[in-house]
């Protein structure tokens, strides 16, 4: 692997740019392997690459239907942050907030990580009490988080609308300073290049069209490239994950929903912060280019379709006019969905199955992206020993059947 | 957009409609005889299909009465649409056993 720095950007850039190296092996699959990772997208190939680093396991193949990258690691809205309320998601989402502090360092490969802030809005009293709730939570978890009052959530986002008489009046808000943005395609293709780097075989266009067992136990998958042995298969593969479940006789907890986003024009600097609001489900950030990049909700019905619908961006633009009335008259430049994997807690499943030697990660819903690095971990953790990291351990399948569910609907369902 | 064929008021937009669900998994008719794996499979498990769907909508904003309607998860196309109580369309019930 060529290390990347300024010497390398300078000799580069004296080629045109044209001798730089692939950044990954272009893999062909082998017959069999140590680990099966099912998924191409930011969760498995961070999967595989602590499998490498921590747990000196390289006879890995990450296998992705497409190419890598191009789910729903390229579809969010690249927001990072870990202010959830409960104990159990606190630890595992501030576990993947450190890692991605490290991150550009760790793969050599500048993440663009921007630490800029995310503020959550406070409407009603409710709202307010609420989220003085989750901050004294998240602190007590040792986790930056603050309550800003109106006057200071409007020194730091001068367009929103404070006043008394708008449509959603704002009472204040929540502030983590530690969160941010960083960059998507970023987290996917460092982690491609480092985990190849160290062994991993990444084989792209390679669907898996079953999952061999023998008895309980777990033996290997087909795939349209033929089938691939090894005694441990793990899937990281969002909306899917039913589907591959399926293949193994498994029935999971999960729903597939569309989950839409958009960006606008660009524009000068207007906005150097995150802002969210879980009242009328709308968030907002700026890129670097200059566009404003905004979330939506999911549409409520079952779909892999890849589309969301229009009743729901028109529910989320007209919120965003009232609480920016700045950007009445801005276009929007694009629309697209992707496919999230909904649990009814809202909390993902890191877990082992009934099936020996198949591990599931999956069930991340509307938050995946900001555990990209930490869902990888634990998950590297899990299949590498056989069992969970502690970190990992409450969220296990059988949380559905002893009722420990851990309900983040609050801190979850905003800002992806 | 979906268009919705309410069995009732005909073709009408999705606006009007909320959505119920998964359908015909009924509630245990003698709970107390359901251990926790059946519970959690009554409550939590769901079928999640790429393909034919079967599943609950009611007409909130017109006649709100709830009834079923067969869509197809990756297309988005519905199939047809069925009152509450009676048997999925033939089309449906034969692609669910062959999916």
């Amino acid at each position: 692997m060529t290390r990347y720095s300024v010497f390398s950007l300078v000799r580069n850039g004296l080629k045109g740019h044209r001798a730089w190296p692939r950044a990954w092996r272009r893999a062909e699959p082998r017959r069999s392997y140590q680990v099966i990772v099912i998924g191409g997208g930011g969760h498995g190939l961070a999967t595989a690459y602590y499998l490498a680093k921590e747990h000196g396991i390289t006879d890995v193949a990450v296998v992705e239907k497409s190419a890598i990258g191009l789910g729903n690691t390229g579809r969010n809205t690249t927001i990072i942050r870990s202010n959830y309320l409960w104990d159990e998601s606190a630890a595992l989402y501030e576990k993947s907030l450190k890692l991605f502090e490290g991150l550009t360092e760790d793969l050599n490969f500048n993440q663009m990580l921007s630490q800029r802030g995310v503020i959550n809005l406070a409407h009603t009293l409710h709202d307010l009490r609420d989220l003085e709730r989750r901050v004294n939570a998240i602190r007590l978890n040792g986790i930056d988080s603050e309550i800003l009052s109106v006057e200071q959530v409007k020194a730091m986002v001068p367009i929103l609308n404070t006043s008394p008489n708008a449509r959603y009046p704002v009472l204040g808000a929540s502030l983590q300073r530690r969160g941010g943005v960083s960059r998507h395609d970023a987290a996917a293709w460092g982690l491609a290049r480092a985990a190849s780097a160290r062994g991993v075989d990444i084989i792209e266009n390679c669907e898996v069209t079953a999952i061999l067992r023998d008895g309980d136990h777990v033996t290997g998958v087909e795939t349209t490239r033929g089938p691939i042995k090894a005694p441990k298969v793990a899937i990281a593969a969002a909306a899917h994950t039913s589907h591959l479940a399926s293949m193994a006789g498994l029935r999971l907890p999960i729903e597939t929903h569309p989950l839409q986003a958009l960006v606008s024009e660009p524009l000068k600097p207007l906005i150097d912060c995150v802002v969210m609001s879980n009242q009328v489900h709308v968030y907002l950030s700026q890129s670097d280019k200059g566009e404003l990049v905004i979330g939506a909700g999911i549409d409520p019905y079952v779909s892999y379709a890849s589309r969301g619908s229009l009743p729901v961006i028109e529910d989320q633009m007209q919120a965003l006019v009232h609480l920016y009335p700045v950007v009445s008259r801005l276009r929007m430049l694009r629309q697209w969905a992707g496919n999230v994997d909904v649990c009814p807690d809202a909390s993902p499943i890191i877990s082992l199955t009934p099936v020996r030697g198949l591990y599931i990660n999956g069930g991340w819903g509307t938050g995946g992206w900001k555990a990209t690095p930490g869902s990888g971990w634990v998950f590297a953790h899990t299949i590498a020993q056989d069992r969970p990291h502690p970190l990992n351990e409450p969220f296990s399948l059988e949380r559905f059947t002893t009722g420990a569910l851990i309900d983040e609907h609050g801190a979850a369902a905003v800002a992806h | 957009m979906l268009l919705i064929p309410c069995p009732w008021c005909g073709l009408r937009d999705e606006v009007e409609f909320k959505y119920g669900g998964e359908a015909h998994n009924n509630r245990p008719l003698v709970p107390d005889v359901h251990d926790d794996t059946a519970w959690a499979a009554y409550l939590f498990m769901k079928k999640n299909p790429k393909g034919l769907h079967l599943e609950r909508w009611v007409h909130a904003a017109g006649c709100r009465r709830w009834f079923n309607v067969a869509r197809d998860t990756v297309s988005n196309r519905i199939d047809g649409s069925y009152k509450i109580g009676e048997k999925p369309p033939a089309i449906a019930a034969e692609t669910e056993e062959s999916a």
